[in-house]
């Protein structure tokens, strides 16, 4: 593993830069040569879902400022903060969805980013308020309990 | 479909889907092969298709061939909801996955 880094960049709020995002995803996680293209992949889509909220945030405050990123690396982890300055909100209030089974599931377009997140990230930290919402998503190089 | 679906492509993806629909297509195949990524945005495109398609007493049917797209499907338990094939032949053959 190569030694502990921490990058910061900023994207425009715009939808075409999530590949961009997600290259440096991949990017960052092939230093570790461990990691399995699985375990990559999801990580990939969990940082590509909190970006995509970022950038939904943004839109709904009409706010033309950048996303602000941060990718981190230590000898055990790669932490991803995704930093917006949307209107934020309260990730115990979001709406639970039918249960799949159910046929008014099909009504729910939306609802499953965070879900994401939460299940394809080892770690998964949302804080949230009226200036802004950060998410730190990371994943584990080894084996390792510490939390974001 | 081919690439990479997320919120930059799926308005382009929910176009064409749409207007395979609105031309009467009753039962859709959406060969998703060529996709290497799709996220939640994508999922979503999916899910209003299908609504409308079954609204029209008709059904989509998503191919996959060991993919990662394919894990996505099963891990949000969408499979519960779509159904899905590991070949187009298979399906436009049978109408139960």
């Amino acid at each position: 593993m190569a030694d502990p880094a921490s990058i910061d960049f900023e994207i425009p709020a715009r939808p075409e830069y999530l590949s961009l995002v997600r290259s440096l995803v991949v990017e960052a996680a092939d230093m570790d040569t461990n990691l399995s293209r699985e375990r990559v992949e999801d990580f990939k889509v969990a940082v590509s879902e909190a970006t995509t909220n970022a950038i939904e945030a943004h839109a709904r405050a009409c706010r033309d400022e950048s996303i602000r990123i941060r990718c981190k690396i230590t000898e055990d982890r790669i932490e991803f903060h995704i930093t917006d300055r949307g209107f934020g909100f309260y990730p115990d209030q979001i709406q639970v969805l039918p249960e799949p089974d159910d046929p008014s599931r099909l009504n729910f377009e939306r609802g499953l980013g965070i879900y994401l997140m939460r299940v394809l990230s080892d770690d998964v930290e949302i804080n949230s308020g009226p200036d802004g919402t950060q998410v730190c998503l990371a994943i584990h190089l080894s084996a390792n309990d510490s939390d974001c | 479909m081919t690439g990479e679906i997320d919120m930059a492509t799926a308005p382009r993806f929910r176009q064409r889907l749409l207007a395979a629909i609105s031309a009467g297509a009753q039962d859709v195949v959406i060969d998703l092969s060529g996709v290497d990524f799709i996220d939640s945005t994508g999922l979503g495109v999916l899910m209003g298709a299908a609504k409308r398609v079954r609204s029209a007493e008709g059904d989509i049917r998503l191919v996959m061939v060991g993919s990662r797209l394919a894990d996505l499907i099963e891990l949000t338990r969408l499979d519960r909801v779509l159904d899905v094939f590991d070949s187009v032949s298979a399906a436009t053959e049978d109408s139960e996955p």
